[in-house]
């Protein structure tokens, strides 16, 4: 299905063939086509974005371009079945070409779930102008009204005389048009949607399982050479002296160069420096690298040990915090409480370790460093590049690779940095392999977290009173020297609580990171929604009351909650509220749903046992139910779960399935046994051997996935999944054990 | 000098007998399909078969792999359409599809020891190979439709 440019044949909207058009000699790389920069560079001088996004060839074959990281949540495919559905494409005539990073294409950072948000619209538009075009292409030619005539299937029609023309009888007529404004030009009516909505196969398919997906270690340019990299074990540490004799001795080692150092806070995007072993292979680069003598010097970092900090933000929870919503008076609501309630929660740093590790080609070559990278965020290559090197971001070009999973790690470009740092330095191709050590020592990593929170209950075990604390090292301190006070993350599942309650509090604590802070999957949801509905379960329980009836009951009534008027600065995941409410509605519903689907309430046998949690993020409302059977001697299976999504108006349904399948599975590994752990100022794990994330027999035998149909605005996919799986398995544990679960990882907690 | 058979064809290469053969693999015969994932044995995404048996290549030295037969996923079949491919894409199992190729050398050395395995056997078989976007409960789908087929 995929079908790559062939560059001697591409025509494009506005100039016909390429002509004059710098095309880059790439023997082995034909794949992830340059010409993307050509794209761009056509629509510097018409601001469009049908020509930005779609080009047809002289065969009539459209080439959409897709402008967003495909790290296999399908981006690609849905790019194209948008474009593909208003410009009334057959789905076997289109290829997909992956964009460079450029300005031009507005927002290319693949993160924080927002790739149908930001682009079914526009992309839809997009689609829809060169539809138009081609309609009045034809209508010119046949000397008949354009309103006689329309578009269906690659196909223009004249109605009255059922005479067509094919794409590529008109593709050198469209060439030459201007594209209507775009209150000219009308999209398709949603009943019309040919492949949005169910969705077609992946794209990448035949290349993914043939091992022709071409990933960023798997570029291949001429008189490449590989290097490893040494890289200081605490953060703002420095090389300090360095024997590389052994290293040089080392049969296919080049050359060994030491890297500019990150010594000062705050770090942003920076590599972190070290010294990098440059080899005519992976292998021999690998060796030399082992046979570096390093001493490092001491660093601000260096007393950060795991457990010391842990007792650190408990101690913050003790003490009232910078607080983010106050409704009521939470204070006096607990001390008039039938009965009141405390848990303590404790989630440890964690790794997005995804399959691929970090890894970009770079070279420079007439004053055009070029860059190919396995990166979420290409633009943000581009700018600390440039900056790096003192060039122009028009000398930096960033070809975007397949992701071999992202997870947030892939936003951060400091190992492109590097391959362009040594590609500047040494005027050779160089390739940045890091090891998988590499990949767990030196990340961007998803903070700590201790939260304390309390509530109260009236006579009738009815919810009143809400308080949560919340103390973690700040993402805000990876950009800002010093920075303890949380930023966004106080927005994902801390100051939007969906209960219906007239005492509630939200707060942080302030403590100081000493690591580099990045953010993973869901981000600070994983830590708060892990927190806030075990806790849920913990109130119900403690009520005597069913969860699922307790919680339904503290939502409260349907309603679209306005945060601003009760006193939560609220920042909705950017979604303009009108668009995208808090509808407790939708809410209520996934739940009940999941629930039902899982036939919550039936009778389980001695040691399994069912959980669920709900959670809303990303301004997508998912559901989870999970089954547990736990053994006399704490194994842990999970036969099946349940996830119910809305995440309003779909692009490909069994990516959203695969999304929440995956989604599961990601919080699964969050919970199960995986924790990064620093004794200091280093991170002690190094491989998937100490840092264990879910396997196969881990994992539920089956993921029973309902999208809601919904004709709502898109919300996020990528990522709401992920928190709730986590709670809802905890709570699945305590109903098949009566053991709460308030540390993760699990780990050895259910064979204690 | 160290002779192998790649996907049927002879190869001979001055490599150092301790490169292990994923790096033979994808830095000497540019056969890019294998995957590094972690470098020592953890999480299957380099997995070949040498001899007709899933094993991973970063943990095989290239004098180990001297005078055997080894079939990457590029050379599995000819047109990409082995059964264990063609229930991948009918399940859509890929997310980011990193890790397919050593699933796919992993689940067919595994139907070709036992065509119809059980749940369990599948659990057990597939155990080491890591995958974080979470495929599993589609890579269980797809075999247990093999298994299936099979019986």
């Amino acid at each position: 299905m995929s079908r790559y440019l062939d560059l001697s044949r591409r025509k494009f909207l506005k100039t016909g063939a390429v002509t004059g058009v710098a095309v880059f000699a790439l023997p082995l790389l034909t794949r992830q086509g340059p010409s993307a920069t050509a794209v761009a560079a056509e629509a510097a001088d018409a601001d469009s974005d049908a020509r930005l996004f779609i080009a047809l060839q002289a065969d009539g074959t459209v080439v959409i371009t897709c402008h967003r990281s495909e790290m296999g949540q399908h981006a690609r495919t849905a790019v194209a079945q948008i474009v593909a559905d208003e410009l009334e494409a057959d789905w076997d005539r289109i290829a997909i070409e992956q964009a460079l990073g450029d300005k031009r294409y507005g927002d290319q950072n693949t993160d924080g779930s927002r790739s149908i948000r930001f682009n079914l619209e526009r992309l839809r538009l997009a689609g829809a102008t060169v539809r138009h075009m081609l309609r009045d292409a034809a209508a010119e030619q046949w000397g008949v009204a354009a309103a006689d005539c329309l578009v269906e299937q690659h196909k223009a029609r004249h109605l009255p005389s059922g005479r067509t023309l094919d794409f590529a009888d008109l593709a050198a007529a469209v060439a030459d048009r201007q594209p209507p404004s775009a209150d000219a030009v009308s999209v398709k009516a949603r009943k019309d949607w040919r492949y949005i909505g169910e969705g077609k196969p992946i794209v990448d398919m035949a290349d993914i399982l043939t091992g022709k997906g071409t990933f960023a270690a798997d570029v291949r340019l001429e008189d490449t050479v590989v290097a490893i990299i040494a890289r200081p074990p605490v953060v703002l540490s420095k090389v300090q002296s360095v024997d590389a004799a052994e290293a040089r001795k080392v049969p296919g080692v080049i050359d060994v160069i030491e890297m500019p150092a990150n010594t000062e806070a705050p770090v942003q995007f920076r590599p972190l420096g070290g010294v990098a072993v440059l080899a005519s292979n992976t292998w021999a680069a690998q060796k030399g690298c082992e046979k570096l003598v390093i001493t490092w010097s001491d660093s601000p970092n260096d007393g950060y040990s795991s457990e010391a900090f842990r007792k650190q933000m408990e101690a913050a929870n003790e003490q009232p915090g910078d607080v983010h919503y106050s409704k009521g008076d939470v204070d006096a609501a607990l001390k008039g409480a039938a009965k009141t309630h405390t848990a303590q929660y404790y989630v440890p740093h964690l790794a997005q370790a995804p399959m691929e590790p970090p890894a970009a080609s770079a070279r420079f070559v007439d004053g055009v460093l070029e860059v190919w990278s396995c990166t979420q965020n290409p633009q943000a290559d581009q700018s600390l590049i440039a900056g790096m090197l003192g060039l122009e971001e028009s000398q930096v070009r960033v070809h975007v690779t397949l992701l071999g999973g992202g997870f947030g790690r892939k936003s951060k470009p400091d190992f492109a940095a590097e391959a362009a740092y040594l590609a500047h330095e040494t005027g050779r191709t160089v390739r940045v392999q890091w090891r998988r050590e590499d990949d767990i020592r030196h990340g961007f990593y998803h903070t700590v977290s201790a939260q304390r929170l309390e509530a109260g209950l009236d006579d009738a075990g009815r919810l009143k009173a809400w308080r949560h604390r919340s103390t973690f090292p700040t993402i805000q301190s990876t950009f800002v020297a010093g920075a303890e006070e949380p930023g966004f993350e106080t927005d994902l599942g801390l100051r939007d609580p969906p209960y219906a309650l007239e005492h509630i509090q939200a707060e942080t604590g302030r403590v100081p990171a000493q690591l580099r802070i990045g953010w993973m999957r869901s981000v600070a949801n994983i830590y708060h929604c892990f927190a806030s509905q075990s806790f849920m379960a913990e109130l119900a329980e403690a009520a005597g009351r069913d969860h699922r009836d307790f919680l339904l009951e503290a939502i409260g009534p349907d309603r679209l909650i306005d945060f601003a008027a009760e006193g939560s600065k609220f920042a909705n995941y950017g979604g303009d509220t009108d668009a995208y409410p808090f509808d407790t509605a939708r809410l209520k519903h996934v739940l009940r749903r999941a629930t039902d689907l899982a036939d919550w309430g039936r009778d389980m046998p001695e040691g399994s046992g069912l959980g669920l949690a709900v959670h809303r993020s990303f301004l997508s409302y998912v559901a989870t139910v999970v089954e547990v059977t736990v053994s006399e001697d704490g194994e842990l299976t999970i036969p099946k779960a349940w996830v119910v999504v809305d995440a309003g108006t779909v692009v490909n349904r069994d990516s959203v399935r695969n999304q929440m399948e995956g989604g599961s599975v990601f919080g699964l590994s969050a919970a199960l046994d995986a924790a990064i752990t620093v004794d200091k100022g280093a991170v002690q794990q190094s491989n998937y051997d100490d840092y264990q994330v879910a396997r196969m027999p881990h994992s539920p035998a089956s993921i029973e996935v309902e999208v809601v149909d919904s004709e709502a605005p898109p919300a996020g996919v990528g990522e709401p999944g992920t928190p709730p799986f986590a709670p809802a398995l905890c709570n699945a544990i305590f109903a098949a054990t009566g053991k709460r679960i308030r540390e993760l990882p699990i780990g050895k907690q259910l064979s204690a | 000098m160290i002779e192998l058979t790649v996907n049927g064809e002879k190869h001979s290469t001055e490599a150092e007998g301790d490169m292990p053969l994923l790096w033979y693999l994808r830095d000497i015969a540019n056969l890019t399909g294998t995957k590094f994932g972690c470098g020592a044995g953890f999480c299957g995404a380099c997995t070949v078969h040498i001899d007709g048996t899933a094993q991973r290549s970063c943990s095989v030295p290239l004098s180990e792999a001297a005078n055997r037969e080894i079939t990457t996923i590029e050379g599995l079949a000819v047109n990409g359409d082995h059964p264990v491919q063609q229930a991948w894409a009918k399940h859509q199992v890929p997310q980011c599809g990193y890790c397919q190729p050593g699933q796919i050398m992993q689940a067919s050395s595994l139907l070709s020891d036992n065509p119809a395995p059980s749940s369990a056997d599948i659990d057990s078989a597939m155990q080491g190979n890591l995958c974080r976007c979470g495929t599993y409960p589609r890579i269980k789908a797809a075999l247990l439709d093999l298994a299936e087929k099979a019986s």
